[in-house]
């Protein structure tokens, strides 16, 4: 798939530049042109994310640059080593925090890969779709921030409401915005809620509507279009050299796409195309996220249409409350607690035994039970604590696994040691904004200073997985 | 280009120095000694064109279970052979990995990965640094430095990534006390009648967790 670049030069030529080329002006008679240096962040209003560039500069010009990281190291991976398999999830939600579930998904296969376990198809079709809106969010942020940074900030109003739609529904389906930890291994932590299928839909007119605005005021936008055009470039050879995957390296041409290279969950099975670009500048990567959120949006709707039945744990009839429920298990009364479903916290709600096949893989070793049977069975009990309980726990067979999903930024693998026990041996996290920052001088020297405000904001530094 | 092929390749090269292999598909894995890692990866690159290196990372085994630095022998552990009887047996604590991937530029189709695995012990450099065929390494090498205290026996002034230059320690080295603190500047002496954060009880206290 090319994308519609070119507006035509004729068209536009001239408001800006009015023919005039770059002077070097040279320096007044007994004194000297020299460079000198500028210190931009670690704090700095137009950089999101705590960062520090040390730039060498001559006049506009920037000469040199160096990139400082690690303000935001939080020790992810040593973390992940001190805790059980499961509690890592929640700490996969601040590694890129604007697609948590994608991290979730990331991390969960991993384990996956190494137990050898199956998430049952629907749970499949809810861990797509679950990653669709993710990457939706994702991309809105960063065209939103990037353009706000270049003083579009009508866009960034625009689709922070656009963000905040998806938002509320991650929301629904999760509990949470943002810390959503979502999936389980083996599966997901519950059902979609009901009705979620319309308002989704529903959402994505609206969300279609503000591209088409965003579209409307950027892309043929003069100062934005001059802003951006030819800046920020990298060659496809300097990418792939550099191991940038993503959006990035798809605007250098190249068709890298994990879900399509490598296809997980269910990306085989729908129709998607993958946006590429020509020249690899800063308006070919705000071209191609905007083109791969429609594509986003078209694979959520593919697999509604393919999704699998499922119940909803919310539709069944007979709701017990689940302090009664473990009294009629106490007392034995099993049949009574056999036809219906406990009445649980908001945030267990979709993983009552109707729901619980559908979306969790059915193994005793790795799976919580569904409530009914933890408070109706001494065995679901058992099984319940089997998972639960400090030093017990899920116990990955011992040896090593690599597992790589398409995260907003690109390639975002998980590389997993297990010694058999119930913690990681060893967690790492691939984060793919990581080596978009180590190319980052690349594209900065030889352009203007200006032209790092455009530049840093299609690098979409996130700065939670870039430090991890 | 299948496994058996890549490995053929890989051991025509090496001979014996590449020391164990497995893994299917791209999940394909190969272990070659130490002082001839880089030529490995050379001939990764080159001849078997693998273009991008995906990651590079290293893991400290002085845990891991039946080892001979843990000094606690597991039986149960012990008999599961395989790549657990590999990490228990090879020497040299720390297992740095290559993550490769041969990507077609055209159609952005995978054609193959692979890793190459090597062991360092401790307290000596690791292979020749890799930065030269791919940029990336320069910060991946960083890294690995900052965190496991591995670097490249030809980068001796490396500076850590993500970590401050006055860090003691590497802190995804096993030995490291997940609890320990180095603050730059000294916490202020708790105002009277509240509880100094020294004082505080560490939330992990799993032996071997905490100093």
């Amino acid at each position: 798939m090319t994308l519609p670049r070119e507006i035509s030069r004729t068209e536009n030529e001239g408001l800006f530049s009015m023919g005039r080329k770059p002077v070097d002006i040279p320096p007044a008679a007994g004194r000297e042109k020299r460079s000198y240096y500028l210190n931009m962040g670690p704090q700095h209003p137009a950089m999101h994310g705590v960062i520090r560039l040390l730039l060498e500069l001559e006049g506009e010009k920037v000469r040199d640059a160096e990139v400082e990281i690690g303000f935001l190291h939080r020790a992810f991976e040593k973390h992940a080593e001190t805790e059980v398999w499961n509690n890592v999830i929640p700490w996969t939600d601040r590694l890129n925090y604007v697609s948590p579930l994608i991290n979730n998904v990331g991390y969960c296969m991993a384990v996956e890969k190494l137990c050898g376990l199956h998430v049952p198809e629907r749970g499949q079709y809810i861990r797509t779709i679950a990653c669709e809106v993710s990457r939706v969010t994702d991309h809105l942020t960063c065209v939103a921030a990037s353009a706000m940074e270049l003083g579009a900030f009508t866009v960034f109003l625009y689709m922070m409401k656009a963000r905040e739609t998806m938002y509320q529904l991650v929301d629904k389906l999760t509990g949470a915005r943002v810390t959503t930890s979502y999936t389980r291994v083996g599966g997901v932590k519950g059902d979609l809620p009901p009705g979620f299928e319309a308002e989704l839909l529903a959402a994505f007119a609206g969300v279609r509507g503000i591209l088409r605005e965003v579209d409307g005021l950027l892309t043929k936008n003069r100062i934005f279009y001059d802003r951006v055009n030819k800046t920020g470039v990298i060659s496809a050879a300097d990418a792939l050299a550099y191991g940038i995957t993503g959006p990035f390296l798809r605007s250098t041409g190249v068709p890298y796409d994990v879900r399509r290279a490598q296809p997980y969950l269910v990306y085989d099975r729908v129709d998607f195309e993958v946006p590429v670009g020509t020249r690899g500048d800063n308006l070919d990567r705000y071209l191609v996220r905007m083109a791969e959120m429609e594509q986003s949006m078209r694979i959520v709707e593919q697999c509604f249409k393919q999704l699998p039945a499922g119940k909803h744990s919310l539709e069944e009839a007979e709701l017990i409350e689940a302090n009664v429920m473990v009294d009629e298990g106490k007392r034995g009364n099993i049949g009574k607690i056999w036809d219906s479903t406990a009445k649980v916290a908001a945030n267990l709600e979709g993983q009552a035994r109707a729901a619980h096949g559908d979306v969790l893989a059915q193994e005793p070793r790795f799976d919580l039970p569904p409530k009914e049977e933890t408070y109706g069975s001494i065995e679901g009990l058992m099984r319940h604590f089997e998972i639960i309980m400090w030093g017990r726990g899920i116990r990955p067979p011992a040896g090593e696994a690599y597992a790589a999903v398409e995260g907003g930024n690109g390639e975002l693998g998980f590389h997993i040691y297990s010694d058999g026990s119930d913690r990681a041996y060893r967690v790492r996290c691939r984060p793919p904004c990581l080596f978009i920052m180590a190319a980052l001088p690349k594209m900065l020297i030889g352009g203007n200073i200006a032209d790092i405000i455009a530049t840093f904001g299609s690098v979409n530094m996130i700065a939670g997985e870039l430090d991890r | 280009m299948t496994e058996t092929e890549l490995l053929d390749a890989l051991k025509a090269a090496l001979g014996a120095d590449v020391l164990a292999a497995g893994g299917v598909g791209h999940d394909l894995w190969a272990q070659v000694a130490k002082g001839r890692v880089r030529e490995a990866l050379q001939l990764f690159k080159g001849t078997l064109g693998f273009n991008v290196l995906v990651d590079h990372t290293a893991a400290d085994l002085l845990k891991w279970p039946g080892g001979h630095w843990a000094g606690v022998w597991d039986p149960c552990q012990a008999t599961q052979g395989g790549e657990h009887e590999r990490r228990t047996q090879t020497d040299g604590r720390f297992e740095l990995t290559w993550r490769l991937m041969r990507l077609d530029e055209k159609s952005g189709l995978v054609e193959g990965r692979a890793a190459l695995k090597c062991r360092v012990s401790d307290g000596e450099a690791g292979p020749p640094s890799v930065r030269d065929l791919w940029p990336c390494a320069d910060w991946l090498e960083r890294e690995v430095w900052d965190m496991f205290g591995v670097k490249p026996n030809n980068r001796p002034d490396l500076k850590r990534l993500l970590l401050y230059e006055e860090f003691k320690g590497h802190p995804l080295r096993k030995d490291y006390p997940i609890a320990k603190r180095q603050p730059l500047v000294a916490p202020l002496p708790a105002p009277e009648g509240r509880i100094a954060p020294e004082q505080l009880r560490p939330r992990v206290t799993d032996p071997g967790l905490v100093e």
